[in-house]
């Protein structure tokens, strides 16, 4: 019985991965819609996250996550020009569970961040997303489907963050 | 326990996601779409008795590999999971041995109502009396196997039911867990409050938990002045819990609370007493752009909620009971996790997160980052009921009484923390920590041993190359005169971004009192990053401890060998 199963889960694959492919750009998938908040505790539809038209970044990450806070303090340091130079936008979305969930916020604001800061306490964003580990980076672009995504940081890796977010603007593929 | 996987349930699974995805596929306007991920992590042991790995693996090898797919068409949505340990990892609970697929959903949204059967992961406010999660790096899943309906009738007011028994390995709990949430956005909700400085939102939520009856005996003893001798307890079949929960922020300040209240809930956790069990977790906190601060304060007295009373270790829990302590990353900073003691527990926790502005005398060129934390947590104080039990906490009574503001005399857990992080210049980065740690590793371990206190230092530098390479060094200190002493650790990494990562690293513990026994346990890795896969290599010897992720943890037995792991999402 469980070949029936997985027979027919390899069928729809196929299929949905056909009509994928047709794209004219690589698109690996669009934004699921799952709950989140913010961090004044509104509930957010994920796959209204929007960034007028262009490109934004989504970065997977958790207080207690070292790499992770590392990249994002890396893209604090030029956020500033990636925002003049691209209109880029980062959505940092923390999977923090209510045992760290409080340190959010606090540890954002003491690092002077201007993301928009997302909280998933029960990681169902990171499931949607089909996340393994943090951090686990995405490009979208302005249509809301995913064209890219990295997981892991080393420094340096964030230049080729943006340089994605460059192509998406000057409209050349992405190579993968 | 019945099969977790029955023949109809795969038909049923089958059909629902077939249809849809042929439907899809005749008309793609809907865009159907498929995305996933896969990990394998793979383990070769070598016999090593000095470090206490004297037992060979006689598979030689063992892995666990999971991988998930996740179907989406307009309003409808798919996935499963499928899972196999052949055999689990050392570490992991044997009872996962096997492979299948213990996870599914189906889910469709239909204007105000969104409806999920099959697997369900869910959280009822801060998780006090409901909390379903997979954390498969440490082996855990509680998912609900059932249904969840959400109704959101106008826009600030979310109401949700769920419905269903608990995964159990690769079976399922024969408890019935059902309950309701309604969640209220009163900014939504009143039209004068939309644009208001104060943000308010209040829930509450209600759980129930069905089991058949047992026999279960009481031990003997005499509770003031009758004897009782191995008669049978009358169990509760219904345990019901329910739990209301306040946000508020007003400009920078913000004041969020839960309060939890368990109806007698006899079990093999709690000594089978009749006792209600109680949460209350709140929050302060204080942010503005440069500056965070919060203080958190918890009290916990019998509060484990499983759908299964006779005891079942770490599996079937259906709420989820946060612990109020920082988590550790650093190698011997995290040597000693604390994890929640859900049965008596009073804490208080309080974090300060500054930075240095730029360009100025401590701030240099790049700002400098500050944090400080500081975690006290001591048992509940509770009063014997009966002065002629044998027991401190009698069997088959309310077991005893305990005011509600009553600290206990008994040390968990201290700590206090101080992060600096500085740049000096565009290619070099300093990180330095000093922890204090106080552990009760007879309360929190079961390990029968004085309380330590523990110093430790990190030191983590980073020094860039060029633009895309990068050597980072992180030395480590602790000492100790309590447990195995002081501990040594040192690590040198070198990485070439975005693909390539190579480690060396050595864990020695230097102070410990037998001469004999200062092991050290050297470690070497190598990975490869491609997009979104990932193959990590690393041969070494890994020391017997704990290792926790967000409040779970898990024991890692010593081991020395060989690991392979593969990540990869599409």
């Amino acid at each position: 019985m469980k070949n029936i199963l997985i027979a027919a889960l390899l069928l729809f694959t196929g299929i949905t991965v056909l009509a994928q492919e047709t794209g004219a750009d690589k698109v690996l998938f669009k934004l699921p819609g799952v709950t989140v908040t913010d961090l004044k505790g509104t509930k957010i539809n994920t796959d209204k996250l929007f960034n007028e038209g262009k490109p934004f970044i989504i970065s997977f990450w958790a207080t207690w996550c070292k790499p992770c806070v590392k990249e994002l303090t890396a893209i604090a340091d030029v956020y500033e020009d990636w925002q003049t130079e691209t209109g880029v936008k980062v959505y940092a979305v923390s999977i923090d569970d209510s045992r760290s969930s409080a340190q959010v916020k606090t540890l954002v604001n003491g690092k002077g961040w201007t993301y928009d800061v997302l909280l998933d306490q029960n990681a169902d964003f990171k499931r949607a997303m089909n996340v393994n580990a943090v951090p686990h980076t995405f490009v979208v672009n302005g249509k809301g489907e995913i064209v890219w995504q990295h997981t892991s940081y080393s420094d340096g890796a964030e230049l080729d963050l943006i340089n994605v977010v460059r192509r998406l603007n000057a409209g050349e593929p992405i190579a993968h | 326990m019945k099969t977790y996987f029955s023949t109809f349930t795969i038909l049923l699974a089958t059909f629902i996601i077939l249809i849809p995805a042929l439907l899809t596929a005749q008309n793609n306007s809907v865009g159907s779409q498929v995305n996933g991920n896969f990990q394998m992590d793979a383990q070769y042991y070598r016999v090593d008795s000095a470090i206490g790995a004297e037992m060979p693996v006689p598979e030689k090898m063992l892995m666990n590999s999971w991988t998930n797919i996740t179907y989406m068409a307009g309003n409808f949505n798919a996935g499963l999971r499928y899972e196999t340990y052949l055999n689990p990892v050392n570490g992991y609970d044997p009872r996962y041995k096997g492979t299948g697929i213990p996870y599914w959903f189906v889910d469709y949204k239909a204007g105000q109502i969104q409806v999920t059967a099959g697997h369900i992961y869910d959280q009822f406010g801060s998780g006090l009396i409901f909390r379903t999660y997979e954390e498969h790096n440490l082996g855990y899943d509680n998912s609900l196997n059932g249904i969840r309906v959400k109704f959101a009738p106008v826009k600030g007011i979310e109401l949700k039911g769920i419905y269903g028994n608990q995964r159990f390995y690769w079976e399922k709990g024969r408890g019935i867990v059902r309950g309701g949430d309604a969640d209220f956005n009163i900014n939504d909700l009143i039209s004068s409050m939309e644009q208001s400085k104060l943000r308010l939102q209040l829930g509450g939520s209600f759980i129930s938990k069905y089991e058949e009856d047992e026999q279960i005996f009481n031990k003997y003893d005499t509770v003031n002045g009758i004897v009782k001798d191995n008669e049978p307890l009358v169990i509760p079949l219904n345990v019901a819990a329910a739990a209301g929960r306040f946000n508020m922020i007003y400009g920078n300040v913000g004041l969020s609370g839960e309060y939890a209240l368990k109806i007698n809930d006899p079990n093999d956790h709690n000594d089978y007493i009749y006792k209600n069990g109680q949460a209350l977790l709140m929050t302060l906190s204080y942010n503005k752009q440069g500056l965070g601060a919060f203080v958190q304060a918890k009290r916990l007295d019998n509060m484990t909620y499983k759908s299964i009373r006779t005891g079942a270790d770490k599996a079937l829990d259906i709420n989820y009971l946060p612990a109020i302590t920082r988590q550790q990353t650093y190698t011997l900073a995290a040597l000693y996790p604390y994890g929640t003691i859900p049965n008596s527990e009073m804490g208080i926790q309080a974090q300060v997160n500054y930075k240095i502005k730029k360009n100025t005398l401590l701030g240099g060129h790049y700002g400098t980052d500050l944090a400080i934390n500081f975690t006290a947590i001591n048992s509940i104080a509770k009063e014997k009921i009966a002065a002629d039990s044998i027991f401190a906490i009698p069997n088959g009574t309310l077991g005893y009484t305990s005011s509600f503001f009553a600290i206990g005399d008994t040390k968990y857990y201290r700590d206090f923390i101080v992060e600096i992080g500085h740049k000096f210049s565009k290619s070099f980065k300093l990180n330095f920590t000093y922890m204090y740690e106080g552990f009760n590793i007879k309360e929190i371990q079961n390990h029968d041993a004085p309380y330590i206190h523990a110093n430790i230092f990190v030191v983590d530098m980073t020094y860039k190359i060029t633009s895309t390479q990068a050597i980072r060094v992180e030395s480590q200190l602790l000492i100790t005169k309590e447990d195995e002493g002081n501990w040594v650790y040192g690590l040198a990494e070198y990485s070439v971004a975005p693909k390539w990562f190579f480690s060396i690293a050595d864990l020695w513990n230097s102070g410990n009192s037998d001469n004999n026994k200062r092991y050290h346990y050297p470690m070497v890795a190598v990975a490869y990053n491609n997009d979104a896969n990932r193959i990590q290599l690393s041969y070494g010897r890994q020391r017997e401890g704990v290792v926790c992720v967000g409040g779970v943890c898990r024991n890692v037995p010593a081991a020395n060998g060989f690991t392979i792991s593969i990540t990869s999402s599409f």
